[in-house]
C-alpha cells in the first residue's frame, strides 16, 4: 500500500464520498446522482463493465473504497459521452470516470494489467518526448506489449494496413528515427516539469 | 360584441379548462361579475380529453356536466369561446383588456344536428384526439362540448365545402361572412387559467417518439380508451391496429431532467398507475403492464392507489430510467434498453406498445403573456405582488393534478374577489 493511499485511508476513515469529492476530478458531482440508471443503460461498453457508472456512484456512497479503486470499470470508458448527453442531472460522468481512474492510479490501486491503463501510460510516455504522438513508435510498442512472438504476429497481420498508410503518406518509416515534434520543445519541457512538480508535491505531502 | 358589460368590478378569467371554469364559477357564485374566455370552441380543456380521473376512477364527463350546468345557470358568468386576450394594460382594480374573438361561422341557431359535418368533405387531424384521428371541416369539438354548437374550420372558408355546409344547414345557422371581432373591456382583476400542455415528446430523442409508431404519449393513451375516441375505446396500437396487451409505461419522460423539463410534473406517476387499471379493465388477466420508473411519487392519500396497483400481479415495476428504445422491425415492437438498478441487470424488453408519461409545461410561455407576469424557473406563474391583480389558477401556477388545480382555482377566485371588493368599497 502506497504512503499516499495509507494517508488517505486514515484521513477519510469511512467517508469515501468525502474523499472522492476532495480528491477526484469532478468528484463533487457524485453526490448529485439520483440513481436513475440511464448512464449504465446508455453505455455501449456497459455489458463488459463489472460496475457501470451509476453502480460505482452508489458504491462510493456506500464506502466501498477498495472495490471501487481497484475496479477495472472506470478504465473501460471510451469517452463516447452518451452518459453525459443523457444524464438528467448533467453529471460529467465521462470526466468522473477518468478522474476515478487517475486517482486510483495515483494511489497505486489501479489494476496493473488493465490494458487501457497500459495503453494510457504508453501514450503519455510517447507524447511527452516531442509534444506530438509518434504513431509508428506507439503502434509498434503496442504490438509488442504482450511479448515478442505475439508482437511479430500482430505486426505481420497489420502489415497491409501499414503499407497502405505509407502509400497514402499517412505514415513515414522515417518517424522511427527521431520523428516530428512541437516547435518550442523547451517550452513544452517547462510545462511538463511544472506539472510534474505540482503532482509530486501533492503526493509528497503524504510521504513525509 | 357590444353586449358585453364589464366594469372594474368585473373579474376576467382567461382559459376555460377545469381551473378557469372553477375560478369563474366560484367568483360568480359569490355574486361577482365574471367574464370567462376560452381560446378553443368549447370549454373543458384537457380534462375533457381524459378517460378517467385518479384516484376515484370516475369519468370526467360527470364533473364537466356539473360545471357546465353551473355556467348555464349563473347569470353572472359571461362565456366567450374562440376568444383570446390581445392586450392588457393598467393596474390592480383597473385593467384595460382587448379581446380578439375568432369567427366560428356558426351562430346560436345551431342545434348540433350534424348535417353540416356530413356535407363537408375536408378532414383535419382531430385536436381533441391529439391528432390520432380525423375530424371534419365542420365539427363539434367533442361529444360533451359546451356550447353544443358546431364550428367551421377556417381553412374551408371560401371553398365549395363551406357552401355545402351552409346549404346543408336547416336552421340557417351558418354565417360565412363572420369576421374576427375586437372588444375592449375594463376589468378589476384577471385570473390566468391558461393551463398546461404535454411536453413535446419529439424532443426526447432516445425514446424515438418521432420514429416509432408504437411509442405514444400518456395523453394519447387516454384518447384510445374513450368510446368516442379514435379507436372506439379499444387499446389498438398505431402501427398495425393490433390489440396492445403488453404495455410499458415510461415515467419522467421529459420531467426531472435538465435536458428537458427540470421540474417533477407530479401527475405522471399517478397517471400511469391509473392507466395500468385501464389495461386490466380491457383484458383482465390477459393484459400486462410494466412501469419503468426512477421513484414513484404517489403522494399522501393517493399512496393507497399505488399499493393497490402494486398488489396486481399483472403490473410489474422496473426501477430504471430507460436508456433508449429501438424497434424490432419484424414485429413492430418497441424494445426498451436499460439497466434495472435493483440488481443492476441489463434488459432489452420488447413490448406491444410504449406509453411515455410526458411532463407538464405551461401552455403559455412567459414572454407570450400580453402583460408582464412573474414566473418561476419552470415558467409557472408565481404568487407575486408585482403581478398586481393578476393571479394564476391551476396549471398556469404549477404542475398540478385536477384536485389541486381546482383548489388553486378557488384560491385565485378569492384573491380576485378581494380586489374587486376593494374597488367597490372605494366607489361605495
Amino acid at each position: 500500500m502506497s504512503n499516499m493511499n495509507q494517508a488517505m485511508v486514515e484521513k477519510y476513515r469511512n467517508d469515501f464520498l468525502k474523499e472522492v469529492k476532495a480528491n477526484v476530478e469532478e468528484g463533487d458531482w457524485v453526490q448529485m446522482c439520483m440513481q436513475c440508471g440511464v448512464c449504465s443503460g446508455s453505455c455501449p461498453f456497459g455489458p463488459y463493465w463489472d460496475h457501470p457508472p451509476q453502480e460505482l456512484f452508489m458504491m462510493i456512497r456506500a464506502g466501498k473504497r477498495e472495490e471501487v479503486l481497484s475496479s477495472n470499470s472506470m478504465w473501460m470508458c471510451t469517452s463516447c459521452y452518451n452518459c453525459i448527453a443523457r444524464c438528467p442531472r448533467e453529471l460529467p460522468i465521462t470526466h468522473i470516470m477518468h478522474g476515478l481512474a487517475h486517482y486510483a492510479d495515483r494511489l497505486g490501486l489501479a489494476p496493473k494489467e488493465q490494458p487501457t491503463r497500459k495503453f494510457a501510460n504508453r501514450f503519455w510516455d510517447n507524447l511527452v518526448k516531442k509534444g506530438r504522438v509518434n504513431e509508428l513508435k506507439l503502434g509498434v510498442s503496442l504490438y509488442f506489449m504482450n511479448g515478442f512472438i505475439e508482437g511479430i504476429k500482430t505486426a505481420m497481420a497489420a502489415a497491409p494496413l501499414g503499407m497502405g498508410m505509407m502509400k497514402a503518406k499517412r505514415l513515414s518509416p522515417m518517424e522511427y528515427f527521431g520523428g516530428h515534434g512541437v516547435k518550442d520543445s523547451k517550452g513544452l519541457d517547462a510545462i511538463l516539469k511544472k506539472a510534474r512538480q505540482i503532482e509530486d508535491e501533492k503526493i509528497a505531502k503524504y510521504n513525509s | 360584441m357590444a353586449d358585453i358589460i364589464a366594469t372594474n368590478e368585473t373579474i376576467l378569467v382567461v382559459g376555460g379548462g377545469i381551473s378557469g371554469m372553477t375560478a369563474a364559477l366560484e367568483a360568480a357564485e359569490c355574486g361577482k361579475q365574471v367574464i370567462l374566455i376560452e381560446k378553443g370552441p368549447s370549454v373543458g380543456g384537457r380534462v375533457s380529453q381524459l378517460y378517467k380521473y385518479f384516484p376515484k376512477l370516475c369519468h370526467p364527463t360527470c364533473g364537466q356536466e356539473i360545471n357546465q350546468r353551473r355556467i348555464k345557470a349563473n347569470k353572472n358568468v359571461r362565456l366567450l369561446t374562440m376568444t383570446e386576450v390581445a392586450e392588457v394594460s393598467g393596474e390592480a382594480g383597473n385593467y384595460s383588456v382587448t379581446l380578439k374573438t375568432a369567427p366560428r361561422y356558426v351562430t346560436e341557431n345551431c342545434t348540433a344536428c350534424g348535417d353540416c359535418g356530413e356535407a363537408v368533405e375536408a378532414e383535419f387531424d382531430s385536436e381533441h384526439n391529439y391528432g390520432l384521428g380525423k375530424r371534419k371541416g365542420a365539427y363539434l369539438p367533442h361529444q360533451m362540448a359546451y356550447p353544443q354548437r358546431y364550428v367551421l374550420d377556417p381553412s374551408i372558408i371560401g371553398t365549395p365545402d363551406a357552401t355545402k355546409a351552409k346549404e346543408a344547414c336547416k336552421y340557417d345557422a351558418i354565417d360565412l361572412d363572420m369576421q374576427e371581432e375586437t372588444t375592449s373591456i375594463t376589468v378589476g382583476a384577471i385570473i390566468w387559467a391558461t393551463g398546461w400542455r404535454p411536453y413535446d415528446a419529439n424532443k426526447i430523442q432516445p425514446y424515438g417518439y418521432d420514429r416509432f409508431a408504437n411509442v405514444i404519449t400518456s395523453v394519447e393513451f387516454e384518447r384510445l380508451m374513450d368510446p368516442h375516441g379514435p379507436t372506439g375505446g379499444k387499446l389498438l396500437r398505431p402501427s398495425d391496429g393490433k390489440e396492445a396487451k403488453d404495455i410499458a409505461f415510461i415515467q419522467c419522460a421529459g420531467s426531472r431532467d435538465r435536458n428537458y423539463l427540470k421540474h417533477c410534473s407530479r401527475i405522471c406517476c399517478m397517471a400511469s398507475l391509473k392507466q395500468t387499471t385501464y389495461v386490466r379493465e380491457k383484458y383482465a388477466d390477459d393484459g400486462k403492464a410494466t412501469i419503468y420508473y426512477i421513484d414513484i411519487r404517489a403522494i399522501d392519500r393517493i399512496d393507497d392507489f399505488y399499493q393497490n396497483v402494486k398488489a396486481d400481479e399483472n403490473v410489474s415495476f422496473i426501477k430504471s430510467k430507460v436508456a433508449k428504445i429501438e424497434e424490432d422491425k419484424a414485429s413492430g415492437n418497441p424494445v426498451l434498453h436499460g439497466v434495472n438498478t435493483e440488481g443492476y441487470e441489463r434488459y432489452a424488453n420488447p413490448h406491444d406498445l410504449v406509453v411515455l408519461a410526458v411532463g407538464m409545461e405551461p401552455s403559455v410561455a412567459s414572454e407570450d403573456f400580453p402583460i408582464k407576469v412573474t414566473v418561476n424557473d419552470n415558467g409557472f406563474i408565481e404568487q407575486d405582488e408585482a403581478n398586481g391583480a393578476i393571479f394564476a389558477a391551476g396549471c398556469a401556477s404549477d404542475a398540478l393534478d385536477v384536485n389541486r388545480a381546482v383548489q388553486s382555482a378557488t384560491a385565485s377566485a378569492l384573491r380576485a374577489i378581494q380586489v374587486v371588493n376593494k374597488v367597490a368599497g372605494m366607489e361605495g
